[in-house]
């Protein structure tokens, strides 16, 4: 049976991995290599890299640290962040990364999802979505350059519709960062991924708000995600990844049993 | 024990992660579309993600169909590559596409019925209990898939695993070996199959 996944999400800025709240006030958590190692030995089903000032502030990212992650990780892992054109993102695929993950520039350039999925198939093509919930609108909307608070801005796309543009355009996976819930460890957003997962078709990993072992029991169980991604709970050691998988088998949600050598 | 390992350069993207799953277990490899290289090797790794089309296109501009087909060293394909060592797939926008058909087989898309597509994640498999390349891994052994075509059960079928529909985790025929699953991002599990391979 298909496992549910734990994936633990690194932001990456100046290749040190740091972690903000609500996107903002980023600390350094520590280095990359080692970091991805000690999760992959965890118990990680998978990891995510997200280079957070990449999309936003124009400069040639250096992304070697994604060829030395592939040399000592052997689970699969995605990079996010600075990926515009089909070349970027076949040089991440070169240098090992198995996924690459879209936002801001399949917003700018939807026709970059049809692109990558053409070039290089759709099982590497994730398309991360930052989403936003309006409390005057009662809407969910996209924002795209999140990354930066200064350039942050709001979209023309609610939610739902780009989650259909996108697996129109061949979206293999989509990440939904729920940016209310970011960082301040309350929970994922059952009520918007529930209403995501009836129109997505593709698998859905939900993002921003784990703060304690039942939410990840409530976003498998109520709103039906193949994914669980956190990043805050699993730096500060908050929540031992060992003990998360066996309190969620134990709950009937089917976690990945490792290979005894 | 000094062994020649080719993988060879399919220009697909997991090229480098077989590599350096390969580095990690301490033997080195050399990745090469020289069809010497390919034919002098002691074990073959046929790698591959993406579209069985774009694949196939990329291993007959490179005129390496006859080279494969003539090997008699194990060989191993992984995911894609394992695809294209049957005889045809539908994987393609007009019909059907002709592979290196290595063994008989055909890819069809899945059948996943009201389950998600692609069949991305790990899995638990079942392998035949005497294959070699599964020695001490057992049944309900989890690895890692990415895909949305498949190779039906049939007689080549050397492990199944089930998503909406069983089908072959993995495929033997004489020397040709090739699994759905990415044994270089399966953790231990991968691990133990890739020294299996090896060590044959």
């Amino acid at each position: 049976m298909l496992a549910k996944r734990i994936i633990p999400c690194l932001d990456v800025r100046d290749g040190k991995v740091v972690k903000g709240v609500q996107f903002r006030n980023h600390e350094i958590i520590g280095d990359i290599v080692p970091l991805a190692e000690q999760y992959a030995k965890a118990g990680a089903d998978e990891l995510v890299f997200y280079d957070i000032t990449a999309s936003s502030d124009r400069r040639v990212v250096d992304k070697s640290w994604v060829s030395r992650i592939a040399q000592v990780i052997d689970i699969p892992f995605c990079v996010a962040g600075g990926i515009k054109s089909v070349e970027d993102a076949g040089r991440i695929l070169e240098m090992g990364a198995d996924k690459i993950s879209i936002n801001s520039p399949a917003l700018t350039n939807p026709d970059l999802i049809n692109q990558l999925h053409d070039i290089y198939g759709q099982q590497c093509v994730v398309i991360g979505i930052d989403s936003f919930y309006n409390e005057e609108s009662g809407r969910y909307d996209v924002y795209k350059f999140t990354g930066d608070a200064a350039r942050t801005q709001q979209t023309r796309w609610h939610t739902v519709d780009w989650i259909k543009e996108v697996q129109q355009r061949g979206a293999g996976e989509i990440v939904l960062n729920c940016m209310n819930q970011d960082g301040v460890r309350k929970g994922y957003d059952i009520k918007q991924l529930s209403a995501v997962r009836e129109v997505c078709q593709v698998p859905l990993i939900a993002s921003g708000g784990a703060g304690a072992i039942e939410h990840f029991t409530q976003v498998f169980q109520d709103a039906d995600v193949d994914g669980a991604l956190a990043a805050s709970v699993f730096h500060k050691g908050i929540i031992d990844m060992q003990e998360l998988k066996d309190t969620l088998s134990s709950q009937g949600i089917p976690m990945r049993r490792r290979h005894q050598r | 024990m000094t062994q020649k390992i080719v993988i060879v350069n399919t220009g697909c993207a997991n090229i480098s992660s077989v590599r350096f799953a390969l580095e990690r277990l301490g033997v080195s490899v050399d990745v090469s579309d020289n069809l010497s290289v390919i034919k002098g090797a002691d074990k073959v790794f046929l790698p591959g993600v993406g579209s069985a089309f774009a694949a196939m296109g990329s291993i007959e501009s490179k005129q390496l169909s006859d080279t494969l087909r003539s090997l008699t060293q194990p060989v191993l394909g992984v995911c894609l590559g394992m695809q294209l060592m049957v005889e045809t797939s539908d994987e393609t926008n007009d019909g059907v596409i002709q592979c290196l058909g290595l063994m008989p087989g055909h890819v069809a898309r899945l059948q996943a019925g009201e389950l998600r597509l692609p069949h991305m994640g790990w899995n638990t498999i079942t392998p035949q209990q005497d294959s070699p390349l599964f020695k001490g891994i057992p049944a309900d052994t989890y690895f890692y898939f990415v895909h949305s075509f498949a190779v039906p059960v049939y007689e080549k079928t050397l492990a199944t695993c089930e998503y909406g529909q069983r089908f072959s985790a993995a495929l033997q025929s004489d020397n040709f070996f090739g699994v759905q699953f990415h044994p270089e991002r399966s953790g231990e599990a991968g691990a133990q199959l890739l020294t299996n391979f090896v060590e044959m």
